[in-house]
């Protein structure tokens, strides 16, 4: 065997190909859920009915007027539930409630012979609700010392005498918004009873495994009862981790019932206004700095808004605490985390899982404090940045934190950021009510789940008699490519063209007890189980292709689907016929490869421990123009140097960078979520709850310019084939977008004006901050000549 | 009973037992061409794009992209229809597979991830791939990017390939995954259509036209009417009908307020309401023109109409939408009646044996409610000739495209010799109705154009009307924008300054 980050020569991982099904996508060929509806009779379609109050007690439900609804089956209710009526692993999720916990809840389902019987069941479902109060906003939460789970410190040295002893202290406090996923894809699950009984889902979700635990939990059965199948997501981005369980139960549910299948497919105001989404979160922050600009201590309180139940929000939280100082090294630091129990949907994985909240409050607490220590925010981050032989608060080291100084200096000179800053002075001298700025922002972010067992992965490889290839492993394709890296990887290790390596379907009856595909462990995690099988076939094959060429079975090569020995050319096998003359050896062509990530330990009561592998760094500057009269700003050019380790698949990584960037900038500057706080009727109705209210990033918010590097020479030790996860890290890139924006507002002010940018930084939050700064340059200037920032 | 023809991916065949509100969506579905996708049922996302046969004059065909989670299935008897799977096929196990060339680009520039917004992509593209005018002009013949012109510091127009890829072909399709930037590699790499294409072949003879259609089931119905005549007899039949064009505002009630009106007729194919009339005093648009065909056949006579089509919706939706549905409607953010009542329009409203003509500051009641009366129709409108001097259109939303206005501000200024003569301003987003501001437009008449006018016009713009709070802006911003889109306005009018600013 080995080592895990060797690659042998000519490898297929490495090179640059298109995502495996690039072209079944362009064709409308490539089926997700949904489209399996139509290839199959008898469907019956669930419509969920909706609780219009954010928090009520149910005092009746009357489903009998649905069932005289023309083409309504069945109204599925707790009654019908033979196992536990819990959808959630924290048993505080009832599938069918008797208490609504948020506006939009579903009560119960009705089943339809077609989508609208479905829907008209639902409207004539008569049901009786209590209201009671409701606690909507954070602060609310905070008020009335509504939380939930665990309220986790991180640690190490003294703040508090850090921030005595410091020559410079500031606080503040930060609110911000959370993020709807918006996969184009809404949840689906399509679920039939075959033959023995066997419960079989289709489902759109990142974590096949779990959705079959709680299908069987709700179901009374045990986990072999039920097998799930994903063939793919239109888009996860940790919204299909937790949230596509209890619908794939009540599809399950009913088609138990029935006999016959049921799809489930919600509508995006469906989606939107029933499933969680990334956290919201409130920070108060106390931080000190040295006279040269070097963060002395930071003590701060983090508070989450969880909504109505916990889900993953202490793993969010944790995650958060991990991640709260960036890339800088902060020597004293103590900040708490809580997480608020609101009567909102429950808030879930997204992208970065806490980690960018965590990031973003320091990010802010930089932008804010650089004018007040009078340097410039670029200069502070650098000076701040971890060097070697530094640890996280949380007692990691910090392995190659060299990495960061190195990408923060190549990016400057590949972004050309010292000319650009002279040219935007130049532009903005020239005017008066259009100005432009540029920011750089690090990025370090711990790869691996925090909670260790989950750290492990299996796959199942097959080689067939003809040398064909076909691969399972646990994990699930939402997008990111990882089916195709997967490919690659078989390839590789087998030593046979791309072309000869199918993978098949993820399905819990290949691959069992798997790990959600999250945390960017995906390639890591499956890979390294990919690999692990498809070694032991190759070990397996070189001891009969050592015979046949009468050599030692570590002298036989694997190259490009061709058999062969060190050193002579002259006798060679194909694949196929190793395989063939192995079969008719008796040897086994298949095999079980498992992964588990070395050297990881946590201690979560403790929040102290190595939890993560590695770390992933890269850094981005953005350069963007604010328009004074409305706050509306255009993305001018992005340049990003990140750090892939040696990429398994260049095109794929470049991908999830870009990608990811802007879902973050969305996140950032466009994507808000907005909840009636009024004690109106609608009270917790989220009133964005479609495409048209909701806006997430197109065309117009690309990067104008767009410039993605792979960091080189970057080898990771201990990972699969030196390449290092890519999913999360880059959309945390996007803060140089709204620090850019802090930067264009602030250059209206004068100098040594703190600007304070709401998040997301939409056009009007824009307006408003360089009003504040236009306001502040006339006060400074009646009280004394002073020159305005940008000039 | 209830049967419709249709030509779906080079296949002409009969369809029975269609519903009046079946979409074209769950119908292509249903047919098993699952590659069109359901994102967002309003129009937002482009994920359930499809080709339609439109006419280009009278001879030729131009492959027209349109959501089909708008439209209903019955609105497309008779015409063709070309999804994802009728452009290319995938390599599989019949065979190579044959990718068209939109196909083939995104899939090897890595402009596909999860894949599901994919195909709507590929139709949106393609029919920027066979746009007739797409190479031959370039940037030069594009859809101005409203009050954004391309200024010397924004040398590279990135929202127009080398090619002549309009990007706005795009801008009604989201991706979450990939942050556009492979997909707009892919649009400018095309190249131009073969002269075997088809599709291409296609372009040059004439298009489907019109197939009168009467479906009706569980009491709704769907009426194409052949002729006018029969359009005012459904009229007087159900005084309720509700008049659709593309569908793209009826569509979204149908499919989010589910909202199932008993009688809808289709009127944009009535050649009565398809007329596009220059003449020295004004410029009459056919209220069933698309907001694309208007856009193509006005040929930049009216500049202020061309800073609004971009920035209205986004190209599939312009490819359905119509001057007379967004006026229909009298939506308060709907985008066109501030530009034309800048323009000082007026509808001409046509009943079974009248015509009348209303000028738009007239037209509006209360809150979507207008003077039209149930035998009525919007057949066209007018925007009097010659336009003023001056103008600028203003929308202030939170994206740059494809948004729900915040607040608009249309402002068409005559000014002569340094003095504003005339003046209309048309206000979207601040009451219950598109509204003239008329105080503001007497604070600028017969005064010299000035920042000092700009100043105090702008300050009585920003009590006009009375915006509220919600989820797309705070009234105190939309009041603070308001006057300051004013103050824009002079900045940008003042020599030197047009190039830099916008929005």
């Amino acid at each position: 065997m080995t080592s895990l980050a060797d690659r042998p020569e000519n490898p297929v991982v490495g090179r640059a190909v298109a995502h495996d099904h690039g072209a079944d996508h362009a064709t409308g060929a490539a089926l997700y859920t949904d489209d399996l509806v139509h290839r199959s009779r008898n469907v019956l379609h669930a419509w969920p009915v909706q609780a219009p109050h954010a928090h009520a007690r149910i005092t009746s439900l009357d489903t009998a007027p649905a069932l005289l609804v023309p083409g309504v089956a069945r109204v599925l209710t707790a009654e019908d539930v033979p196992g536990v009526n819990d959808a959630g692993i924290k048993e505080d999720e009832p599938l069918f409630p008797s208490e609504v916990m948020f506006h939009g809840h579903a009560v119960c389902w009705v089943l339809g012979e077609s989508l609208e019987a479905a829907r008209l069941g639902a409207a004539a479902v008569q049901v009786e609700y209590e209201p009671l109060a409701a606690i909507i906003t954070l602060r609310e939460a905070i008020a009335a010392e509504s939380f939930q789970g665990g309220q986790p410190t991180v640690s190490r040295g003294d703040a508090a005498a850090g921030l005595a002893d410091a020559p410079h202290r500031f606080s503040g406090e930060f609110e911000f918004g959370g993020q709807e996923h918006f996969y184009l894809e809404t949840h689906a699950s399509f679920a039939h009873v075959d033959e023995g009984g066997q419960v079989f889902l289709q489902c759109s979700t990142q974590h096949p495994t779990e959705t079959q635990e709680i299908v069987a939990q709700v179901l009374g059965l045990d986990d072999h009862d039920v097998t799930v199948q994903c063939l793919r997501m239109g888009g996860g981005f940790g919204g299909k981790e937790m949230q596509p369980h209890g619908f794939a139960a009540v599809a399950a549910l009913g088609a138990t019932l029935t006999g016959r299948p049921v799809r489930l497919r919600l509508t995006r105001n469906q989606d939107i206004t029933m499933t969680g989404k990334r956290h919201p979160y409130h920070a108060q922050w106390d931080v000190a700095f040295d006279d040269d600009g070097r963060l002395r201590a930071l003590r701060a309180t983090v508070t989450s808004d969880g909504g109505w139940s916990l889900d993953l929000s202490e793993p969010v939280m944790q995650r958060t605490l991990c991640h709260i100082e960036n890339a800088y090294f902060v020597p004293d630091i103590e900040v708490h985390g809580r997480i608020a129990r609101t009567h909102k949907t429950s808030q879930t994985a997204f992208r970065g899982f806490g980690g960018p909240q965590g990031m973003l409050v320091v990010e802010d607490i930089m932008g804010r404090c650089a004018p007040l220590l009078g340097i410039d925010p670029t200069e502070l981050r650098a000076r701040n940045l971890y060097t070697p032989g530094q640890s996280t608060p949380y007692g990691q080291p910090v392995r190659h934190a060299e990495r960061l100084s190195a990408i923060w200096n190549e990016l400057h000179q590949r972004a050309d950021v010292i000319r650009r800053k002279q040219e935007i002075e130049r532009f903005n001298a020239g005017h008066p009510d259009t100005h432009r700025a540029l920011a750089v922002t690090p990025v370090k972010f711990g790869i691996s789940f925090n909670l260790t067992a989950f750290n492990q992965a299996g796959a199942l490889v097959h080689v067939y008699r003809d040398g064909s290839v076909l691969i399972n492993h646990g994990g699930t394709e939402m997008g990111q490519g990882l089916h195709t890296k997967m490919r690659q990887v078989a390839a590789t290790a087998l030593g046979v063209p791309l072309e000869a390596v199918r993978l098949a379907p993820t399905r819990t009856d290949k691959v069992p007890n798997t790990s959600a595909t999250a945390a960017s462990s995906g390639a890591d995690l499956n890979g390294g189980a990919v690999k692990n099988a498809c070694e032991q076939i190759r070990q397996r094959l070189a001891e009969v292709a050592a015979r046949e060429f009468d050599i030692h079975p570590d002298d036989v090569r694997f190259v490009a689907g061709r058999v062969t020995g060190i050193g002579f050319h002259d006798r060679e096998l194909s694949f196929g016929e190793l395989a063939h003359k192995a079969y008719f050896q008796r040897i086994s062509l298949w095999a079980a490869g498992y992964y588990r990530t070395e050297g990881l330990h946590w201690d979560a009561q403790r929040m102290q421990g190595e939890p993560f592998k590695y770390f992933s760094y890269g850094a981005s500057v953005s350069e963007v123009e604010v328009d004074a009269f409305t706050g509306s700003h255009r993305l001018l050019r992005t340049d990003i140097v990140h750090d892939v380790g040696d990429s398994l698949s260049p095109l794929l990584d470049v991908g999830q960078i870009e990608g990811g960037f802007v879902q973050g900038a969305g996140w950032l500057t466009l994507e808000e979520l907005r909840w009636d706080t009024s004690d109106g009727p609608s009270r917790g109705r989220l009133s964005t709850q479609a495409a048209s209210t909701y806006k997430l990033p197109s065309f117009s918010e690309m990067p104008e310019e767009f410039n993605v590097h792979l960091f080189e020479r970057a080898t990771e030790s201990g990972v699969v084939y030196g390449s290092k996860a890519v999913g999360e890290p880059p959309l945390m890139l996007a803060f140089s977008v709204r620090e850019a924006l802090r930067e264009a507002a602030a250059s209206f002010g004068p100098e040594g004006h703190s600007t304070q940018l709401a998040s997301p930084a939409t056009p009007e939050a824009v307006f408003w901050a360089v009003q504040d700064a236009r306001k502040a340059l006339a006060a400074a200037r009646s009280a004394g000549a002073v020159a305005p920032a940008a000039v | 009973m209830n049967q419709i023809r249709m030509t779906i991916n080079g296949q002409d065949r009969e369809f029975a037992a269609v519903g009046p509100h079946a979409r074209l969506l769950d119908f292509l579905r249903d047919q098993g061409l699952t590659g069109a996708k359901e994102g967002c049922a309003e129009g937002e996302c482009g994920a359930c794009a499809v080709l339609v046969a439109r006419p280009d004059g009278v001879q030729g065909t131009r492959w027209t992209s349109v959501n089909a989670c708008l439209p209903a299935a019955a609105a497309f008897d008779g015409q063709e229809v070309v999804t994802s799977e009728g452009l290319g096929t995938a390599p599989g196990p019949r065979g190579p597979g044959r990718l068209h060339p939109v196909q083939r680009e995104m899939a090897e520039r890595g402009g596909s991830q999860c894949g599901y917004c994919t195909p709507g992509f590929v139709c949106a593209m393609a029919a920027e791939y066979y746009r007739p005018e797409r190479g031959a002009t370039a940037a030069a013949d594009e859809e101005q990017t409203g009050t954004g012109v391309a200024g010397a510091e924004h040398a590279a127009d990135h929202e127009c390939g080398p090619n002549g890829f309009d990007l706005h072909a795009l801008s009604g399709n989201l991706c979450r995954c990939t942050g556009y930037r492979p997909i707009r590699d892919a649009a400018y790499a095309l190249g131009a259509p073969e002269e075997t294409d088809l599709l291409r072949r296609r372009l040059r003879e004439p298009a489907p036209e019109p197939s009168p259609t009467r479906i009706e089931a569980d009491g709704s119905r769907f009426v194409r009417p052949a002729s006018t005549a029969e359009l005012f007899a459904c009229l007087d039949e159900d005084p309720d009908a509700r008049l659709v064009a593309g569908s793209t505002d009826v569509g979204v009630e149908v499919n989010i307020r589910h909202v199932r009106p008993r009688t809808v007729l289709a009127v944009d194919r009535l050649t009565e309401l398809r007329g596009l009339e220059v003449t020295a005093e004004h410029v009459q648009i056919g209220a069933g023109l698309s907001l694309s065909e208007v856009a193509q056949a006005l040929e930049h006579r009216v500049p202020l109409l061309d800073q609004l089509f971009p920035q209205f919706a986004s190209r599939l939706i312009r490819n359905a939408a119509t001057f007379g549905g967004n006026l229909g409607t009298g939506s308060p953010i709907g985008d066109s009646a501030p530009v034309l009542l800048a323009l000082g329009a007026s509808l001409l409203l046509a009943s079974r044996d009248a015509e009348r003509e209303v000028p738009l500051d007239e037209y509006y009641t209360g809150y979507r409610e207008s003077v039209r009366r149930p035998d009525e129709i919007i057949r066209a409108v007018r925007i009097p000739l010659p336009v003023a001097n001056t103008a600028a259109f203003h929308k202030v939303a939170k994206r740059r495209f494809d948004d729900i206005s915040s607040v608009s501000v249309a402002l068409a200024l005559q000014v002569d010799d340094g003095t504003v003569t005339a003046a209309r301003i048309g206000l979207g987003g601040v009451a219950a109705t598109p509204l003239r501001a008329r105080e503001v437009e007497d604070a600028l008449i017969g005064r010299p154009w000035t920042r000092e006018t700009a100043e105090a016009a702008a300050a009585v713009l920003g009590r006009q009307g009375t915006p509220i709070d919600d989820m797309r802006a705070s009234a105190r911003y939309r009041r603070a924008v308001l006057e300051q889109s004013l103050l824009k306005f002079w900045a940008q009018s003042q020599p030197g300054q047009a190039q830099e600013v916008r929005s």
